[in-house]
């Protein structure tokens, strides 16, 4: 902390400066990619093991929605069920569309004996493209891990946070 | 890729059901259609899945997922398939299978690479199967 008090308040407000523009410019590339795929979570976390041995926990997902793709049998669609908030990444199994382009489909993790229906709403039969977050383009192996361990181990997180606090604002350009 | 299929409805309240029993044989042709020359280093497996397609009165469009299988790399990449039932009930939303001349099945797959795009390939050959008029009430399946 002695390199704290020698810096006057100039250099300290330059600092803080330079750590908002950063977190500014994250957000804005977050934002970009959220614009570019027309997902509202183009790039989601695997967190459960329903899709082996294609993807396991800690896989990252990178997603697109574009409203033109049709929906169609085979697909691995991210989506969520309407009041809980975590996606689930599972294979379209059956798609029923009517001639106007409503469709509804039914959906089933590969590694799971039976399809989703125990895991939509009470009542509920089919999913629709409203609860569609988007659709699997592509994935990375492991690379998601990070976001696990961080969820799971939260001292973890605030101390990672920590670090990367302390790192920006005592870091200096000479 | 060739299907051989053998079909016929059965009746229950609301919806069709169908029964589908088929045949699935993978050739290998010239080197480009063959499972063989799709497995490269950045495949970790195949998800391959055989759907019917058609429409009917209810819906313009209905694709029903009737079997599919994982193929990792280094399993035999030949598929000789006979006499196969369907994994999946083919649950039709409506009365639409009765009659319908025009289901299509055909294989597709999803490559599940290593690292990177995940595409969804059409197999090429497809088979049409032809729904009877009339319910069947007494085959067991």
């Amino acid at each position: 902390f002695g390199d704290l008090r020698r810096m006057n308040k100039r250099q300290l407000y330059y600092q803080v400066l330079n750590f908002a523009m950063i977190v500014s410019s994250a957000l804005m590339i977050w934002k970009g990619l959220i614009v570019i795929t027309g997902s509202e979570s183009p790039i989601v976390v695997v967190l459960s093991g329903s899709m082996e041995p294609a993807f396991h926990r800690g896989d990252l997902l990178f997603l697109t929605n574009f409203h033109d793709d049709p929906i169609r049998a085979g697909e691995i669609v991210v989506f969520k069920v309407e009041g809980r908030d975590i996606p689930i990444v599972h294979r379209v199994i059956k798609i029923h569309e009517k001639e106007n382009g409503n469709i509804k489909f039914l959906t089933k993790g590969d590694n799971n004996e039976v399809d989703d229906r125990g895991l939509y709403k009470e009542g509920q039969n089919w999913l629709e493209k409203k609860d569609v977050v988007g659709r699997a383009r592509g994935f990375l192996p492991y690379v998601g891990m990070v976001t696990i361990i961080m969820n799971d181990y939260p001292k973890f997180k605030y101390a990672l946070l920590a670090v990367m606090g302390a790192y920006v604002l005592l870091k200096r350009e000479s | 890729l060739r299907k051989n299929v053998e079909d016929f409805t059965g009746p229950r309240e609301r919806s069709d059901l169908g029964f589908v029993t088929f045949d699935i044989t993978a050739d290998i042709l010239n080197g480009k259609n063959d499972f063989c020359s799709i497995f490269d280093w950045n495949v970790k497996q195949l998800f391959l899945y055989l759907s019917a397609e058609y429409s009917t009165k209810n819906n313009a469009l209905n694709q029903v997922v009737l079997w599919d299988k994982i193929m990792l790399r280094g399993e035999n990449p030949r598929l000789f398939l006979k006499d196969m039932k369907s994994k999946y009930f083919f649950f039709d939303d409506g009365n639409g299978l009765k009659g319908n001349r025009n289901v299509t099945l055909t294989l597709s797959w999803n490559v599940v690479p290593n690292a990177g795009i995940l595409p969804l390939v059409t197999g090429s050959g497809h088979v049409s199967v032809p729904f009877p008029d009339t319910y069947e009430t007494t085959k067991s399946y």
